[in-house]
Formats: structure tokens, C-alpha cells, sequence
């Protein structure tokens, strides 16, 4: 049973990004949409059967490493791949209303999505450190590819950019890798954590873990890496910023975190965890407070997504010489966090790609007037926007109670200024949306209105990050000790 | 001092060398070289560091056939994506237009080839 489960889950994206490549926008949308269902029941289904009979390893044709590929099935990973499927699923359907099937060029959507959906689910399920590699690179050239869709020299400069930070991180985490390979002879993240608990290899050689750090952290946008990630979220398509921001960035971040809590115990310092954590901090408030400054409406949103990365880097100091039960309550928070920063997002996105496409402007004050015509996506981008700021019962409310309680409890109270401050501003940012769609000065009241079901998709989303909060619990107890099923 | 640590110590200062220029030069096509470059010393501590037990291993020696692969498709992208944007704005490094370049532009024309 879960052999055909795997199976499915990998074979077929990569199969309909072929089939997808054959056929026009049209056809290809049909294909899709049939592809997009196989999927989430797929990923439904592995949930579900890790969820009852707990976390495997998974060979790849049967072929053992070093040299065959190893696949680490938990917890954790499903959420993500289920996770994956209902945002890309979201996406997808999106973009076969959103997209205009007129510009022939629009028919490469579809092999780069589902290149895209490959990559990211050899990432979740990845273990060991050179398929992390390469599946990082498959997301990183078809995000690229995603945002060169747009056509124009602006679109083509943003792409450009983020190609050259994306190769630039790759090659510092493969740099860290090969260093990794020449001092411990393996490639599996189990068996170097294994090798560095045993002793048998001595630790304290940071070097290596630093520089596969730098390379994720530029992959992830992280404060003062971050100026390649605005241009590029915020010129490409709705549904591709959506695609973007909810997952992509995510992809290089979960490898962070897995490699920080197996290695960072033995290879990591107090210093290294707080200066990522102060990283962290100073994107949260600067990321806010451009997002605030800005003009244009994705560019709001693409700021916005700067300083929610931030808190993703909370992780470091919190669990970095800690009891058990603090570092638990922290990777517990950072995973609802991306979870709903993941669900919030994508719907804020694809909810400014239909106010923008109402108002013919992606200027913020074009909004004006809005909010009589188009109070569906000003909904759930509100809706969104309130996880974003963490007010009770969204999941990012969850989040960040679990961030402040872990930090309370290890003693690091100043996270405690970060986490009010950046939901402060993040309210800041929001509401200037609002009161520039609600002021009712112009005569323009001629609006395009977006076909009904694009208005749906966003509402869907924000509404599962709204109720995020209410089912923590159980979407947590699945992931327990996420990331320690390192028993073989 | 061994002959496989040579090679090591070879790939670092490619990887430095390349950093050098990834950093410094605005041309995209020399950016993209520059990429290539810290690509082969990458490559090269891949293959060298593991020798260090005596014999050649065979790990790092597929891992680096995988990594040329993921390298030439990157670059493969680099360029079709810097020839349509030079085709798009005639620009040729990541500047934005309207905005005047760091250096005096004098100093750059010899350097930048052709703008059409």
C-alpha cells in the first residue's frame, strides 16, 4: 500500500510535467486538473497512514545508500506534502482561470508547476544531504522559470536576480555538504547525527554547518539577504507569488531546521543561534515597515513576506540549549507558522491578484472605491492579513503563543518585543490597505469583475488558516517529535 | 601534505576566486562564468577531500556527475534568460533603468560590448 502511495506522490508530478509539455494551455489545464486530484488524494492518503501507523524509512527502488536514494517518511513530512498539495492544488486552479490562454507562452505554466511540486516533496522527504541538493535546485529553476512567465524586461531583471542569489546559495550549501562528506564519509543527516552523538568523530568543526546555513538563509530570504525576494514575488503572477512565497521559500528553510536541530546541538554555538535569531528579529520590523511604505499592493504583500520569514529564524535561538519541552513548544510553533503563514499568504496573494485584476492598477491607492465592488477578496484578504497579525483563534495566534511561551520559559524575553512589535506593524500594514479600498472619493465606478470562482479559492484558504487555531491540536499530534524519528 | 589535499586546497581558491568575481562584476555573462567557476571548485573539494583514506571513492564521483548535470541546466537557464533580457531592455547587467549606474559610465563602455 504505501509503496503505491510513494510511488504516486513522486512519479507523479514528475510524469505530468512531461505531459503537461506536450499540449497546449487549454488541454494542459484539463490534465491538470486531473493531476492536481491524483495528488492531494495521494498525499491524503499517506497522511492518513502515517498518522495511524507512524513514520518509515522508504528506498527508492529498493536501492540502499550511499548510493541509492533515501527518503525519511514522518510525520512532519507528510504535513508538509499534504500541505504542499492543498496550496499547489489552490494555485493551480487558480491559475487555469487567472492565466490568459491568448499568450502562447502561458502553456509552459504547467511544466514548471509541476516540476515546481517534485521538487518540493523531494525536499520534505528527503534524507540525505545531496538530494536535499538537488531537489532545492529543481524548485529554485522552475520558481525562476515561473517568474520570467511575466514576459516583460522588469519580470525578466527580477527573475535574472533571484536566479543568481538561488545559484549563489546552492553552491555555499554545496560547498558545506562536500565538506561535511570529506570529514564524516556519509551523506545521510541520520547517520552523521548518529556518528557526531557517538563521539567517534570529533565536533566542534562550525565551518561547514555555517556555510550550509548562509546558503539556505539567502535561498529564504533572510534579513539583509533578502533584497532579491520582493522584486521577484512581487512582478510575477498571482498564482506564482502565491506558489512562491506560501511554499518555495519554505523548501530551503525545512532543510535549515532539520539540519539545525540534528547537527546544531553538537556543531552549533549560543552565538551562532542568537545572531540568526537577531537576523530574524530584524527582518520581522524592517520587513513590516517597508511592507507598510510601500506603493504598490503585491509589494506589500511581498515585504510582508520578508518579515513572516522572520519568525521562521525564532527557531534557532529557541532551541539551542534548552530543555526538551521548550525546544518541543518552539518547533511546534515554527511549524504552525509556517503552516499558517503558508495557508495566509497564498490566499492574500491570490486575493490582491483579483483586486489588481478589478481595478486594472497595482497601485495601493487605485484601491479606491473597492470595497463596494469586491468585498469577497477584501474579505479574505482580511481574513488573511488577521492570521498574519496573530489575533486569536488563527493559527498564527497559535504560533506565536507558542513562540512567546518557549520563549518565556528558556529565559530569552527578548524575543517577546519582536513578537508584539512585528504584529503590531503588521496590523499597520493591513489596515492601509483597508483604508485606502474603503475611502469613497472617486467617480470611478467602473470595476472588472473576476469570475466567482477566483474569488473562492482565497476565501478557502484564509478560512483554513483562520481555523488553523482551533485544530492545532491535532494537526500537532500528528507531527509529534517531528523531528526526532531518526530510529532506523 | 598529500597530493589529494592539493586538490582540495585547489578547489577552495577556485570557490574564492569565483566569489570574487560573482560579487564584484556586473556583466551578467561574466557573473555567470564567475557562477561556473566556484560550480569547479565546489566540485573539485567534493572529490578531492574524500580521497583522503587512500583510494578514489565512488560517492563524491557521482554525486559531482549529478552536480554537473544541475549545473549545466542552471546555466542553460542563466543564458536563455540573460538573451532575452538583453533582447527586452539592451541592458546587459542588473542596473535599473532610469537609475544611473555606480560607476561613471565612461569607464564601462569599453567593457560591456555592444548596446544596441
Amino acid at each position: 500500500m504505501t509503496l503505491w502511495l510513494m510511488a504516486g506522490l513522486l512519479f507523479t508530478p514528475l510524469a505530468w510535467a512531461v505531459l503537461t509539455l506536450l499540449v497546449d494551455f487549454r488541454k494542459g489545464r484539463v490534465v491538470t486538473w486531473l493531476g492536481i486530484l491524483v495528488q492531494v488524494l495521494v498525499s491524503l492518503a499517506l497522511w492518513a497512514a502515517v498518522a495511524s501507523d507512524g513514520g518509515f524509512y522508504y528506498f527508492l527502488g529498493g536501492w540502499q545508500a550511499p548510493l541509492g536514494i533515501e527518503l525519511r517518511v514522518d510525520g512532519l513530512a507528510v504535513t508538509f506534502v499534504l500541505l504542499t498539495a492543498l496550496v499547489a492544488a489552490a494555485c493551480g486552479w487558480h491559475a487555469s482561470v487567472y492565466l490568459d490562454p491568448g499568450k502562447s507562452w502561458h502553456r509552459y505554466f504547467w511544466p514548471l508547476f509541476w516540476f515546481l511540486w517534485a521538487g518540493l516533496n523531494v525536499v520534505w522527504l528527503g534524507g540525505d544531504l545531496f538530494n536535499l541538493y538537488v531537489g532545492l535546485e529543481l524548485i529554485s529553476l522552475a520558481a525562476v522559470g515561473l517568474v520570467a512567465l511575466g514576459g516583460q524586461a522588469a519580470a525578466l531583471r527580477a527573475a535574472i536576480r533571484y536566479l543568481m542569489a538561488a545559484l549563489l546559495g546552492s553552491l555555499a550549501y554545496l560547498l558545506g555538504v562536500a565538506l561535511i562528506y570529506g570529514q564524516f564519509g556519509t551523506l545521510s543527516l541520520a547517520d552523521v547525527t548518529a556518528l557526531l552523538s557517538d563521539g567517534t568523530v570529533a565536533a566542534g568543526q562550525t565551518f561547514p554547518l555555517v556555510l550550509m546555513l548562509f546558503g539556505l538563509a539567502l535561498k529564504t530570504a533572510l534579513f539583509p539577504m533578502h533584497g532579491w525576494l520582493p522584486p521577484a514575488h512581487g512582478i510575477a503572477k498571482s498564482p506564482v507569488s502565491a506558489l512562491l512565497s506560501a511554499l518555495v521559500v519554505k523548501a530551503s528553510f525545512y532543510i535549515a531546521a532539520r539540519l539545525w536541530l540534528d547537527l546544531g546541538g553538537h556543531l552549533g554555538g549560543y552565538e551562532l543561534a542568537q545572531l540568526i535569531g537577531v537576523l530574524g528579529g530584524l527582518a520581522v520590523i524592517w520587513g513590516s515597515w517597508l511592507a507598510f511604505r510601500q506603493t504598490k499592493l503585491k509589494q506589500v504583500v511581498a515585504y510582508s513576506s520578508v518579515a513572516q520569514i522572520g519568525y521562521l529564524f525564532l527557531l534557532f535561538p529557541l532551541t539551542w540549549g534548552v530543555t526538551d519541552a521548550i525546544s518541543l513548544q518552539a518547533q511546534q510553533g515554527i511549524t504552525l507558522q509556517v503552516i499558517s503563514h503558508a495557508l495566509a499568504k497564498a490566499a492574500m496573494f491570490l486575493a490582491a491578484g483579483n483586486l489588481i485584476m478589478s481595478v486594472g492598477s497595482n497601485r495601493v491607492d487605485a484601491l479606491a472605491g473597492v470595497s463596494r465592488f469586491l468585498p469577497f477578496s477584501l474579505f479574505s484578504f482580511g481574513l488573511a492579513g488577521v492570521s498574519l497579525m496573530g489575533l486569536p483563534p488563527t493559527g498564527g495566534f497559535a504560533a506565536k503563543w507558542l513562540l512567546l511561551q518557549a520563549s518565556l520559559a528558556s529565559g530569552q524575553w527578548w524575543w517577546l518585543g519582536v513578537l508584539l512589535a512585528g504584529g503590531l506593524l503588521s496590523a499597520a500594514y493591513v489596515f492601509r490597505v483597508y483604508q485606502a479600498s474603503f475611502i469613497d472619493n472617486t467617480d470611478t465606478d467602473h470595476f472588472f469583475h473576476p469570475p466567482k470562482s477566483l474569488e473562492v479559492i482565497p476565501l478557502i484558504l484564509a478560512l483554513l488558516s483562520l481555523g488553523l487555531g482551533l485544530v492545532a491540536e491535532p494537526v500537532l499530534s500528528v507531527m509529534a517529535l517531528p523531528f526526532e524519528g531518526s530510529s532506523r | 601534505m598529500t597530493i589529494h589535499l592539493l586538490y582540495a586546497f585547489a578547489g577552495v581558491a577556485l570557490c574564492g576566486i569565483g566569489l570574487f568575481g560573482f560579487i564584484r562584476l556586473d556583466h551578467l555573462l561574466r557573473k555567470l562564468m564567475a557562477f561556473n567557476l566556484m560550480g569547479s571548485g565546489v566540485f573539485l573539494v567534493l572529490v578531492g577531500l574524500a580521497q583522503r583514506v587512500g583510494q578514489p571513492d565512488p560517492v563524491p564521483q557521482a554525486l559531482v556527475l549529478t552536480g554537473i548535470v544541475v549545473a549545466v541546466a542552471a546555466t542553460a537557464l542563466a543564458v536563455v534568460l540573460i538573451r532575452r533580457y538583453y533582447h527586452l531592455s539592451g541592458q546587459i547587467t542588473l542596473a535599473e533603468p532610469g537609475r544611473e549606474p555606480v560607476k561613471k559610465p565612461a569607464a564601462d563602455a569599453h567593457r560591456e560590448g555592444p548596446t544596441e
